[in-house]
């Protein structure tokens, strides 16, 4: 299985109610959680998922590549990714 | 089109039986402003992190407490547990609503006096009461609360020298319902200790016995445990007519009223189950009912509430310094405002709010304070929205023992500020400096 197959199975509803089928969690995450899965789902790199949220969103001084990094760090503990997941 | 604002993104999963019907997530309110002052204004004015005190709510609380009990007891003394806050500024407020002043060192005699306070309007309990103490004290009118005999006998001494009679109180311990004797205090009653102190005290004929005083303990969260104090006090009082002929002059019950604070390990908010100030007087004035004394005899009840009166009126404001995520998830916040400043952390789960507008979903956070020390913690994991680096956020129920508690570790301790009624401010402390450090120590010559 590759690194972001599980991912690609997760259903993220509209209003960001996230279900994991293979062990019946869920989840909320917020929309900039929701636009990050997207990329990851679709299979984007680090920097077309920073690109992707400042196109998005507006951005006053945040730290994207430093929030996307936690919000890998919160997949992989909650094992959605594997434990060596990291973005290219 | 407007784009949405960023958020930083967050992930939280879902938990069954972590949620229940006391939830405070949705109540989470900012506070913005303390009577009427923005803390923009406040920490403007005086930095961050800062504590602020608001007169307001110091003057009605203590009327609060006042009106709960002469309402149901003639004679009521308020005596301000300096230990609990003895800055000058905060105990002239009270000592300007009719408060007498209740000490419990030297030191906190020699403040009260300083302040204007006659020492004929000074209790004074602790288990050391040194002989300068003493001699500060008696001669003066001050009320000792005796604790030990050989107190006892020090003050019959100090007594003698002066040629002087003073009148005194003996402290009691006792067990009331569920809550255990603090039997390191004063002598026990139940066990027939503290008769054996009248008789001792009544045959050295040196001091005049005016007073009973017992405190059952410390954020006691029912007054089932006041009303058999009480009771078992008037007992005594009754007893010691009887055998010796002492018609009491007062009787004081102490301090140990809750306050809205959530103590680590208790389930329910703190506001939800700390009792109002009739639940306790209804207690108190009930057990005194056994005082076999006629109405123009009653001893007057004297209250040393400290945490009660004053915790409401305190604040902590303090800044986001850098935001992290830890190991395990969780989001970990780090204050300018630690342990060193905030001590009430070790036994609180304090109320912690954003002072700004905020938005997103709460999500398991850490608060840390400044220190390089693990034990700097000042919130553990609680549900707490997103703050960006140099957003504050304010500490309520902070006024009872942290600027008399708080440490000089590390760091400086902060300005401490009294917000008036007419919405004026001003320092009650100013913030330390290293000079305020370096001018205690001294250099031996041979370094």
């Amino acid at each position: 299985m590759d690194a972001t197959a599980k991912l690609k199975d997760l259903a993220v509803s509209d209003t960001g109610f996230v279900f994991d089928p293979y062990s019946g969690s869920t989840f909320s995450a917020n929309e900039a959680g929701m636009k990050i899965l997207e990329g990851l789902k679709q299979g984007l790199s680090r920097a077309e998922i920073v690109f992707a949220l400042e196109e998005h969103f507006e951005v006053r001084g945040d730290d994207l590549a430093r929030d996307l990094d936690e919000f890998v760090l919160l997949l992989r503990r909650n094992q959605l990714v594997p434990a060596d997941f990291s973005l290219s | 089109m407007t784009r949405p604002v960023y958020e930083r993104p967050i992930l939280i999963r879902h938990q069954s039986g972590m949620m229940n019907k006391f939830s405070r997530v949705q109540a989470m309110r900012p506070l913005t402003h303390i009577d009427g002052v923005s803390v923009d204004e406040l920490v403007a004015t005086y930095g961050s992190p800062l504590f602020a005190f608001s007169e307001k709510t110091l003057v009605s609380k203590f009327r609060e407490l006042r009106d709960a009990f002469t309402q149901r007891y003639p004679r009521v003394r308020i005596a301000w547990s300096y230990k609990t806050n003895y800055l000058d500024g905060i105990c002239r407020v009270f000592h300007r609503e009719g408060a007498y002043a209740e000490v419990v060192s030297e030191f906190e005699l020699d403040k009260a006096l300083h302040l204007g306070v006659p020492a004929e309007q000074v209790h004074f309990n602790g288990p050391y009461k040194p002989e300068s103490a003493l001699e500060k004290a008696l001669p003066g009118g001050t009320t000792i609360h005796i604790d030990h005999f050989d107190e006892l006998a020090l003050a019959e001494e100090v007594a003698a020298r002066h040629g002087i009679r003073p009148e005194v109180a003996i402290r009691l311990n006792l067990s009331a319902e569920a809550v255990p004797a603090w039997s390191r205090f004063g002598f026990n009653l139940e066990s027939g200790q503290a008769l054996d102190a009248v008789k001792r005290l009544v045959g050295g004929d040196r001091l005049e016995l005016k007073g009973l005083h017992c405190h059952i303990g410390t954020f006691i969260l029912d007054e089932g445990p006041y009303r058999e104090a009480a009771a078992k006090i008037s007992r005594f009082a009754n007893e010691l007519r009887e055998r010796f002929d002492i018609t009491l002059s007062f009787v004081d019950l102490g301090g140990g009223f809750a306050s809205p604070n959530t103590l680590k390990g208790q389930y329910l908010p703190g506001d939800q189950v700390a009792p109002s100030f009739s639940r306790y007087a209804e207690g108190i004035v009930e057990g005194l009912s056994e005082l076999d004394y006629s109405p123009q005899e009653m001893p007057t009840l004297v209250l040393e509430t400290g945490r009660a009166l004053v915790d409401e009126a305190g604040y902590l404001i303090a800044s986001v310094h850098a935001n992290k995520r830890l190991a395990d998830g969780r989001r970990a916040v780090v204050l300018d405002a630690g342990v060193n400043s905030l001590f009430t952390s070790f036994w609180y789960n304090h109320e912690i709010v954003p002072a700004q507008e905020f938005r997103g979903v709460p999500e398991p956070t850490v608060i840390y304070g400044p220190l390089c020390m693990n034990i700097d913690v000042v919130r553990d994991t609680m549900l707490f929205p997103q703050l960006k680096v140099g957003e504050r956020v304010v500490f309520r129920n902070v006024g009872a023992y942290n600027v008399t508690q708080w440490m000089q570790f590390i760091t400086y301790r902060p300005s401490v500020v009294l917000i008036g009624p007419d919405g004026r401010h001003g320092l009650l402390r100013r913030p330390e400096q290293l000079q305020s450090i370096i001018s205690h120590e001294e250099m031996p010559e041979w370094l």
